[in-house]
């Protein structure tokens, strides 16, 4: 099985990164741009098959490693199919 | 007769690089048509790369040993002896062509490379400096160059923990295309517990340790030979990733398992890994190899045995283990948590085997692929010699304040902090002069002894007089140590040219190389390493020759080191060393007075002159009776006084030669000079020993105050001048932010 | 007083924190594995600077879920005292043994520099040696030094003192919160910090400042 974990940057936490990105997209010409927040995308394949099961798994590496949840959030997509 | 699915057309060897002459050679050599694989592997021996071939003639020229030398050219690094059972080996190479196409990464695995050379031969690595070049500021991807290889640079060494501490950075429209990325690292060793690649014994396992193969950098060395063209960014795929944690990795293991005594023979996998480093273990033992595809650790599914033996994965090494002390090798391994896998083994039939699948992909004479590679005496046109330029004919200033803040603020001349700052130049806690001195100093761990470094050269001299130029650059090294109080020990070149197949450039190469070894040999200054590389050139223009030369000092006191700043005020300012106003090639003459495109003559090199003053300053030194030395290189006295008051915070007060015009005399780049300091009382009886050694020594003038001031003229403030020093590199970074 | 260094894959200061250690205590500390489970009777716990796998996922982020760290969280309940520096600060603070964490530096770019430090608590066990508002140099290298927490957890660390020392003089290097350069636990016995005391303790560095860190903890825990 499949899935997904998006890691995020908590709103009003500063990201200079995604600013620089936002700048620099600016001067390349892309107007329009009102803001850019860097993440972090984590492809995960899982032995498990039990969606419910694979979820909570996927929950729990995400609090415990893969986010640091003082700063930042996650999200966990499970392909189903 | 090995199978061969692959057809080998003229366009096939073309493109690996290899001349219808030089295939023909492979042909006479194994008498038949060679295979896909055997192919990859002669284009990775015989490319310039990493066989020299258009060079070899005239770096045998160059003086390769000395009383100190434990080890010339022709292993990874040279080695030093620094007395007390210790060695330095050190060594500088280039990753100019990666460095253009992927800055950031091209620049990371440079310094990684030149790492894993010096710790190969058991060496902890104390020191990393680099000499960076650079299209003009103005050019579009300068910038964006600058920004990635500063953060490449930095981001390697940081991670794995050595400091830099120093180097160039230069900026010239003839790098746009090509710029030039320069790594030094040195590093310390028992002189009786040194590494080399030699094999010994027949039927020993070779192991491959460190980062799995993957599919990078295949013909990075042959794309290290050719020129670039328009579609250069086409070769993205080729240049490889830097991992300095796993390097970090590597050498704990490494020094581990040395301290061991499981390790015969070892060598790091750098341009054409696998290939180049099995042949040189073998050539070298005069033994064969045998090499089980099937057991190398791979990244990726399906690699070919060609992808394999050109793979230029970073962070691998190859060595040849005692039997006996496999399992304490392999807990070590373990331990550092790195892939290992016995791969194949020494052979006493001079062959270079390589199997996969249980089949036989290549099968060549091992000694032959080294020593049966092309060699060329290339044609080659001297260039004509310049002449002197009359002072007379250059253009004064008319505020001469205004014109050094001007000339401070070049991007030539301007401060470096801001790349240095992005190094970590105090790791190891020995940094006893960092960077933006003349040489940086190491404290030798534990004491007394410093050992120092530098990095020189000037290409508008090269490019105006080979020879000439050449020989400062040595001059400039020896003399940037001496004035740290260090005897010079031994360089390492690190020679950058354009295409050497046409005879004018190839011309400037000739003449560098002779200019080095004349300085070598009058400075006892031997050539313990170096790298070439060719090629430097886009769309058939080629680059300033830069011979970049890497120079290491010993001082048997790191507490008798002197630094540029002035110390305190009321201090007597000497000049030692004749002036003669020598504005050919000058920065004056070029940024200043605007004639980019001079042919005159840069300043003369008069070796016995450099070192009868060098000696004295280096003895003045030693005997603690100077406060502060600064050598006199680009833009003159005046700017090397102002470097000198900038660092400590200090004015001075001076007064310049009568006779000469006053822009000559401040900024005339006349060689074998310093400036040194020392308490006023003491003064008299310095310039009475400096003539007593034959040394011209004038008294300048007296430290103290906020300004510069000249004959009681119009005083330069220090502020202005430190701002302006200060601010152009990050200014210039800064207007085109990115990432 | 007995010290230990722990080592991770990619600590890279460990030699220049063993050194000092063992110039100013006089004892030989120990050099403790990551795989450890356990510590040895040490009277302090140092995590050193470092690249701890190669800063991968997020600063100190891997070495913070290692083997040897509950032991170490044993050891701070305990009371042993804890000092975690740069690349230690940042794994002391995904441990969850300190609050907060360590972001990329404003400028994005890896500092190293020396900056002014001032004492901002000077009743700690590890500034006890310094007076209170003296300021000093101490050299930072660092490219996450931004530290960085939530306005009730700021709140708390000023007004319990736990703030020990902060860059002085605008010479904040990463745009630190209120220029914070180390704070401590609620207990007092886990101080983490960016700068690096321990490259700044002979002459040779330009000031021998940094001893008075570690003379702090010899003093605490006499």
């Amino acid at each position: 099985m499949k899935a997904r974990i998006k890691v995020t940057l908590k709103n009003g936490v500063l990201d200079p990164q995604g600013k620089a990105i936002e700048g620099a997209l600016g001067s390349l010409g892309f107007s329009g741009v009102a803001s850019v927040r860097q993440g972090k995308l984590f492809e995960v394949e899982l032995a498990e098959t039990d969606p419910a099961k694979a979820r909570a798994a996927l929950e729990e590496m995400s609090k415990k490693l893969l986010a640091n949840t003082v700063i930042e959030n996650y999200a966990v997509e499970l392909d189903e199919k | 007769m090995i199978p061969n699915d692959v057809r080998i057309t003229p366009e096939l060897i073309a493109e690996h690089g290899l001349k219808p002459d030089e295939y023909q050679r492979i042909l006479d050599l194994i008498g038949r048509e060679p295979t896909l694989t055997e192919l990859g592997i002669f284009s990775a021996m015989w490319n310039e790369h990493c066989s020299y071939k258009s060079s070899k003639k005239w770096l045998r020229t160059l003086p390769t040993t000395g009383p100190r030398v434990i080890c010339g050219p022709g292993e990874n690094a040279g080695v030093v002896d620094i007395g007390d059972g210790q060695a330095i080996i050190f060594k500088m190479e280039s990753h100019n062509h990666p460095s253009y196409i992927e800055p950031h990464e091209g620049a990371a695995t440079g310094v990684g490379g030149i790492l894993r050379d010096v710790f190969t031969m058991g060496a902890r690595p104390i020191a990393a400096l680099n000499a960076l070049r650079f299209g003009e500021p103005d050019h579009p991807r300068t910038r964006h160059i600058v920004s990635g290889v500063v953060a490449g640079v930095g981001g390697y060494g940081n991670s794995f923990g050595v400091p830099t501490i120093g180097g160039e950075v230069n900026f010239d429209p003839s790098y746009n295309g090509n710029c030039l990325v320069n790594a030094f690292a040195a590093g310390l060793a028992d002189a009786d517990k040194i590494f080399y690649s030699e094999a010994k014994g027949v039927g020993l396992p070779i192991v491959y340790l460190g980062s799995k193969t993957g599919r990078d950098g295949i013909h990075g060395a042959t794309m290290a030979s050719a020129e670039f063209g328009e579609n250069s960014e086409e070769k993205r795929p080729t240049v490889q990733i830097g991992d300095p944690f796993s390097e970090k990795l590597l050498l704990e293991a490494c020094l581990e398992l040395m301290a061991s005594g499981a390790v015969i023979a070892i060598q790091d996998m750098g341009a054409a890994g696998l290939t180049c480093s099995a042949v040189e273990m073998g050539a070298k033992g005069d033994l064969g190899v045998e090499l089980d595809l099937d057991k190398v650790p791979c990244r990726e599914d399906g690699m070919t045995a060609y992808e394999m033996m050109l793979s230029e994965s970073q962070e691998r090494m190859l060595m040849v283990l005692d039997p006996a002390k496999e399992k304490e090798a392999e807990a070590i391994f373990v331990k550092w948590g790195l892939d290992f896998a016995v791969i194949g083994k020494t052979t006493d039939d001079l062959r270079f085997l390589i199997k996969q699948h249980g089949q036989v992909m290549a099968d060549l004479p091992i000694k032959e692929l080294g020593d049966q590679a092309p060699e060329y005496d290339r044609p080659w046109i001297a260039a004509e010699k310049p002449k002197p330029l009359d002072p007379a004919d250059v253009p004064a200033p008319n505020d001469i304040g205004d014109v050094l803040t001007r000339m401070l603020a070049l991007p030539d001349m301007c401060s470096r902090r801001w790349v240095w700052e992005q190094y970590d130049h105090l790791i190891q806690g020995n940094t006893a002069i960092g960077p933006g001195g003349d040489a940086a100093v190491i404290r030798v761990e534990n004491g007394p002894k410093g050992l120092a470094f530098t990095l020189d050269v000037t290409p508008r001299y090269c490019a105006a007089d080979p020879r000439e130029g050449g020989r400062q650059a040595v001059a400039e090294c020896w003399r940037n140590l001496t004035a740290v109080g260090a005897e010079p020990l031994a360089i390492t070149d690190n020679l950058n040219f354009g295409n050497p197949e046409k005879p004018d450039i190839m011309g400037q190469f000739v003449g560098c190389i002779e200019g080095i070894g004349d300085a070598c040999r009058a400075l006892d200054f031997p050539v313990v390493s170096g790298n070439v590389s060719l090629y430097n050139e886009t769309n058939g223009k080629g680059i300033l020759p830069t011979p970049a030369i890497g120079a290491v000092g010993l001082l048997d006191n790191f507490e008798q080191r002197v630094t540029v700043a002035f110390k305190a005020a009321g201090e007597a300012i000497v000049l030692i060393g004749e002036t003669k106003g020598h504005l050919g090639q000058s920065i004056y003459l070029r940024d200043i007075a605007g004639k980019t495109n001079d042919r005159s003559a840069p300043p003369p090199v008069d070796l016995a002159v450099e070192r009868r003053n060098g000696d004295f300053v280096r003895t003045e030194i030693r005997a603690g009776r100077t406060t502060a030395v600064h050598d006199i290189s680009d833009g003159g006295i005046l700017v090397a006084l102002a470097e000198m008051a900038m660092a400590g915070g200090l004015g001075a007060s001076v007064k310049p030669d009568a006779v000469l015009p006053l822009h000559a005399w401040a900024f005339g780049e006349d060689q074998a000079r310093y400036l040194v300091t020392m308490p006023e009382k003491e003064a008299e009886a310095f310039i009475a020993r400096a003539g007593k050694a034959g040394v011209p020594a004038t008294r300048l003038g007296t430290t103290g105050g906020n300004e510069l001031t000249l004959n009681g003229g119009v005083p330069i403030s220090l502020t202005g001048i430190k701002a302006a020093h200060e601010s152009w590199l990050p200014a210039y970074m800064a207007a085109g932010a990115e990432l | 007083m007995k010290s230990a260094v722990v080592v991770f894959p990619g600590s890279n200061r460990e030699r220049d924190m063993l050194r000092a250690l063992e110039t100013i205590t006089g004892t030989r500390p120990a050099a403790v594995w990551h795989a450890d489970r356990d510590l040895p009777d040490t009277d302090l716990v140092v995590l050193c600077g470092g690249f701890s796998y190669g800063d991968y996922l997020r600063t100190g982020a891997i070495a913070a879920r290692g083997n040897i760290m509950p032991a170490i969280a044993k050891a701070a309940d305990r009371g042993v005292r804890v000092l975690g520096v740069c690349n230690g600060f940042q794994i002391l603070c995904e441990a969850g043994l300190l609050p907060g964490v360590l972001m990329r530096n404003a400028g994005l770019k890896f500092v190293c520099k020396h900056v002014d430090l001032e004492v901002a608590n000077a009743d700690t066990d590890f500034t006890r040696k310094y007076e209170a508002g003296q300021v000093w140099r101490c050299p930072v290298a660092h490219g996450d030094g931004n530290y960085f927490t939530d306005p009730e957890t700021l709140k708390r660390l000023e007004g319990e003192g736990r703030v020990g020392l902060r860059y002085a003089h605008g010479t904040n290097p990463n745009g630190s919160l209120n220029d914070i350069a180390g704070i401590l636990n609620e207990r007092g016995n886990v101080f983490g910090l960016m700068p690096h005391p321990e490259n700044m303790i002979e002459p040779l560095n330009g000031s021998t400042d940094g001893r008075a860190l570690f003379e702090s903890v010899l003093e605490a825990v006499a």
